[in-house]
């Protein structure tokens, strides 16, 4: 990979051209480093910025989208409701890839149907949870991903079990859920490439901490946490389509591939204990566990590349619809014609 | 002057024949098939060239509760309703003695007499109907005798009032258009009913039905179904909605209509989507998704879902994104009354959202306006880049009225000011997202996908700059929410103007909006017969134009007509016009009924002579 940053990709692009304004989170924000993987996810995919749309809801989490990729359209939505504005809009030009950032307030609360729904539909869209366990902006309470027994400044112990992204958008029948952990760049960055290259909804549970709010070393979404308890599933590599692979550097038997629908492969190197993504139960029992053990399980958890997407349902035309004639819309009056007369 | 103020009697009294100029109201038990009956004594009449109305009274249920279907025969063509009724088809037991207070002196009743019940009304003639035992000698199937026995009634009805049964045939072939054999299933127990009344019943009662001037200038059909037609015809391209009485039949007709009439001609492929939500809220979050990035994006709706659509209709109107959105209207607040009609939701939707937010409203009368409204609504939409909402109810939406043809757009689709890739070297000026570069409050706008250099912006709900750059600057929030403010009233000459219709020298204003608009011809009408002579001003459209101004300044004393309790129209027009509010009288009410011509008589005279005394 180049690393000068006069350095191009191959639509000769550098990696400012992904930028976006400078950020207005708190300095240390785990949110940043994922705007930063998305920067230079994009840039190494080679994404013209014009084919990407941003979304997003309200939220700490639902701001990051201005500090990434300001050549592209972006739309800040409303508390909860950026999958439907997504999903509405998506139908203008299906050649687009969308992004949608949101947090835990943003979709474990309110947003819980919508994302529900989303993922139901297979709306083709990367869906990123910057997840903290806590209200930021709104400072310090707590969210639906807070874990029972967490205690905050002004709002005591939180008696609840927590909402898990992951197991929801799972059952949920989501054809790509991931788990990441901010504190993983690399992880992070190979994840959104794969992710851009689902054709369905890519949920990306990202455990993002606080640094103002909740980043006490014992507490679920910390960085200290995050780091003595991550448990990676498999190291993840994105080989794009096209790109010769060279396995070498893997021995037979450790490596698994899954081939996206777009022609790209993510490979995943075994770790500890071998790991298929492709398969359901296998992904809820090692949440189910991951749960019970205090690991922070990251990685893809589970693909279907194959699952059919929202665009499959509809018949629709070729061209972008929002580049349609004004004509072309609007039915011959002989049409009307012929309403009338069968209008009794 | 004034004469003095009779009030008229329902019943007419006499001998005299009463031709094309009645009430009748068939009550049944809902779910049991009656409507297919109902439609089809009321198409037949209109092909006969007699005016009429249908309108169901239904309950919130599936099946079992009572449900009422009155149909209106005019010779004058007044089609509201009425309260009375001078026929009554009586086929529910539940109901039969309630029922009977409806009926006029001199009215009629026909009932299945299986319905073993005292008819304590010495004024009123009676023909008992055999209804079951003619269902039993026809040999119809057990589970089609409930349907059946309605066209019982049809048949009998037909032969006392003089319906041609070729009318009958050929209403029952169009409802079963696609099962003609099941029509003519139908005819045979129709016609056999029409040849027992022939034999057996006397006609003693003064109501009969004569063939008119064929109606050929118009069509039957609702609301909901022409405003579908209408949006098709406004090239919509994306719908997202939920169902709800009494709004759900609009998008369950584009879908009827979308595949025909909406697929490119070469590929065969959509040129629309049509998407159902999870719920309102996800249902305004496409629409609002789909506007911004350039579809013509609609939905539809009733007052519970405009509620739960409130904060992403707020952010539409902030951000400038085009939709078109209709409210169907039903009784609230709350769940209210899911299956009645009323004007309620008005001064809610025009004001909706939270902060300053004020939005377009266009309000149809007829069926052919929610036609002609659902086509212009899309071009006010993105000409003005901001919701539009289209203001029908259920009386409207749901039942089938006589409505002008549908007339084809008289003007090409306007898809407002959207710069592509071409465009940027025509502007005079640099562009921003929300910066007025023609002065007339409307900016332009870059649409997804465009690939200049200079189109991608930032849509946010904050405040924000004329470059859609993130402000708090107290000045800008100000400057923008006022060219918001300018760019709406400007749209005030340029909506559906109100439209007026004058009696000779009318000293009085009457002012109303939507569906009512039958009723209140029939109101002024009968009014000035009584001496009163009134003006009538019909509100297409919000915000208010200057003709309504002139309207209210040249008549003493306005009565603003509408159907709900705290007269919302006539609080916006004291907002507008608080210099003439003592020319402004509310008069409104709300029972879940339409609203009828008798009222507006009462409401009107006796405040008239109460002015007087």
């Amino acid at each position: 990979m180049p690393d000068s940053k006069d350095a191009t990709n191959a639509i000769g692009l550098t990696r400012a051209d992904y930028r976006g304004e400078r950020s207005t989170l708190c300095p240390g924000c785990g949110h940043n480093t994922i705007s930063a993987q998305i920067i230079m996810a994009c840039y190494e995919m080679s994404i013209p910025p014009e084919k990407v749309v941003k979304f997003s809801g309200i939220g700490c989490s639902s701001k990051s989208p201005t500090y990434f990729l300001s050549q592209s359209f972006g739309f800040n939505g409303l508390h909860g409701r950026m999958p439907s504005l997504s999903l509405g809009a998506a139908f203008a030009d299906t050649t687009m890839k969308i992004i949608g950032v949101s947090g835990d307030g943003d979709t474990a609360s309110i947003g819980l149907g919508q994302f529900k729904h989303l993922i139901r539909r297979n709306l083709p869209m990367v869906y990123i949870i910057e997840n903290n366990g806590v209200y930021g902006l709104t400072k310090g309470q707590f969210s639906a991903t807070a874990e029972r027994g967490l205690e905050l400044k002004h709002q005591g112990v939180n008696p609840f079990l927590p909402i898990d992204i992951a197991k929801e958008a799972l059952i949920g029948n989501a054809s790509f859920v991931a788990r990441s952990f901010a504190g993983d760049s690399k992880q992070v960055r190979e994840l959104i490439k794969a992710a851009f290259s689902h054709r369905g909804t890519a949920v990306l549970d990202i455990i993002s901490p606080c640094v103002s709010f909740n980043n006490r070393e014992d507490t679920l979404h910390s960085y200290q946490w995050g780091r003595q308890h991550q448990a990676p599933l498999h190291d993840i590599a994105y080989v794009p389509r096209r790109k010769a692979i060279i396995l070498d550097e893997f021995k037979e038997g450790e490596i698994k591939e899954v081939a996206m629908h777009d022609g790209s492969l993510v490979i995943l190197k075994k770790l500890e204990q071998d790991y298929d993504p492709t398969d359901k139960w296998q992904a809820l029992k090692i949440l189910e566990e991951a749960e019970g053990n205090n690991w922070l399980v990251t990685g893809l958890i589970y693909v279907d590349p194959e699952q059919p997407s929202l665009y499959d349902y509809l018949d629709l035309v070729d061209e972008p619809m929002n580049r349609i004639k004004s004509e072309d819309l609007r039915p011959t009056p002989e049409t009307l014609e012929k309403i009338n007369r069968d209008m009794y | 002057m004034m004469k003095d103020i009779v009030m008229e009697e329902p019943s007419q009294g006499g001998d005299e024949m009463r031709v094309n100029d009645f009430c009748m109201t068939v009550c049944t038990v809902n779910g049991s098939g009656s409507a297919t009956a109902n439609n089809t004594l009321l198409r037949a009449m209109f092909r006969m060239g007699i005016p009429v109305s249908g309108k169901n009274i239904f309950p919130s249920n599936i099946k079992g509760l009572p449900t009422w279907f009155s149909i209106r025969a005019s010779k004058d063509g007044y089609i509201g309703r009425v309260a009375h009724d001078d026929i009554i088809v009586q086929m529910n037991p539940r109901t039969f003695k309630a029922d009977l207070d409806y009926n006029v002196p001199g009215g009629v009743i026909f009932y299945g007499d299986h319905i073993q019940l005292p008819i304590d009304r010495e004024d009123v003639i009676i023909y008992p109907m055999p209804v079951k035992e003619l269902i039993k000698q026809a040999g119809v199937p057990r589970n089609l005798q409930d349907y059946m026995e309605n066209m019982v009634y049809v048949g009998v009805v037909a032969e006392i009032l003089g319906i041609g049964l070729d009318y009958i045939q050929n209403a029952l072939l169009f409802q079963f258009r696609r099962k003609p054999s099941v029509a003519e299933d139908n005819f045979e127990i129709v016609k056999m009913a029409a040849d027992w009344a022939h034999e057996n019943l006397e006609k003693r009662d003064l109501y009969r039905v004569e063939a008119m001037e064929p109606l050929t200038d118009y069509i039957m059909t609702d609301g909901n179904t022409a405003g579908a037609l209408g949006a098709i015809y406004g090239g919509f391209q994306f719908c997202a909605w939920y169902p709800i009485t009494p709004a759900s039949s609009m998008v369950e007709s584009l879908i009827t209509f979308a595949p025909r009439l909406r697929k490119n001609p070469e590929t065969q492929k959509n040129n629309y989507a049509i998407v159902q939500a999870e719920d309102e809220l996800a249902a305004i979050g496409m629409a609002v998704g789909a506007g911004w990035a350039g579809l013509r994006a609609m939905s539809s709706t009733s007052g519970p879902g405009i509620s739960l659509m409130a904060e992403y209709m707020s952010m539409a109107y902030f951000v400038e994104v085009p939709l078109v959105l209709w409210d169907v209207q039903r009784v609230g607040p709350s769940t209210g009354l899911p299956t009645r009609t009323a004007q309620g939701d008005l001064t809610l939707n025009y004001f909706l959202g939270h902060g300053d937010t004020q939005h377009i409203i266009l309000i149809p009368a007829s069926v052919n306006e929610c036609f002609e409204f659902g086509w212009k609504a899309f071009d006010i939409a993105e000409k003005y880049q901001t919701p539009v909402i289209v203001l029908s109810d259920l009386d409207l939406g749901m039942n089938l009225w006589m409505t002008k043809r549908f007339d084809y757009p008289d003007q090409p689709i306007d898809r407002g000011k959207v710069l592509w890739e071409e465009d940027f070297d025509k502007l005079p000026r640099d562009w921003g997202r929300y910066l007025d570069v023609d002065g007339d409050g409307i900016p332009y706008r870059t649409l997804m996908g465009n690939t200049h250099e200079k189109a991608p912006y930032f849509t946010r709900g904050t405040g924000h700059d004329e470059f859609g750059n993130y402000s708090e600057d107290p000045d800008v929030w100000q400057r923008m929410l006022d060219r918001i403010k300018m760019k709406i009233d400007s749209a005030r000459e340029s909506l559906p103007q109100p439209v007026i219709r004058e009696m000779p020298n009318a000293e009085i204003g009457l002012i109303a909006m939507g569906s009512t608009e039958p009723t209140v011809f029939e109101a002024q009408d009968k009014l000035y017969k009584m001496g009163i002579s009134a003006d009538f001003l019909r509100v297409r459209a919000l915000p208010l134009s200057n003709e309504v101004r002139d309207f209210i300044k040249s008549h003493q004393r306005n009565y603003v007509l509408e159907l709900n309790r705290d007269g919302q129209l006539h609080q916006i027009l004291v907002l507008d016009y608080c210099d003439m509010t003592n020319r402004l009288t509310s008069l409104s009410y709300i029972d879940g009924l339409p609203m009828t011509a008798d009222w507006i008589i009462k409401s009107v005279s006796t405040k008239e002579q109460n002015k007087n005394a």
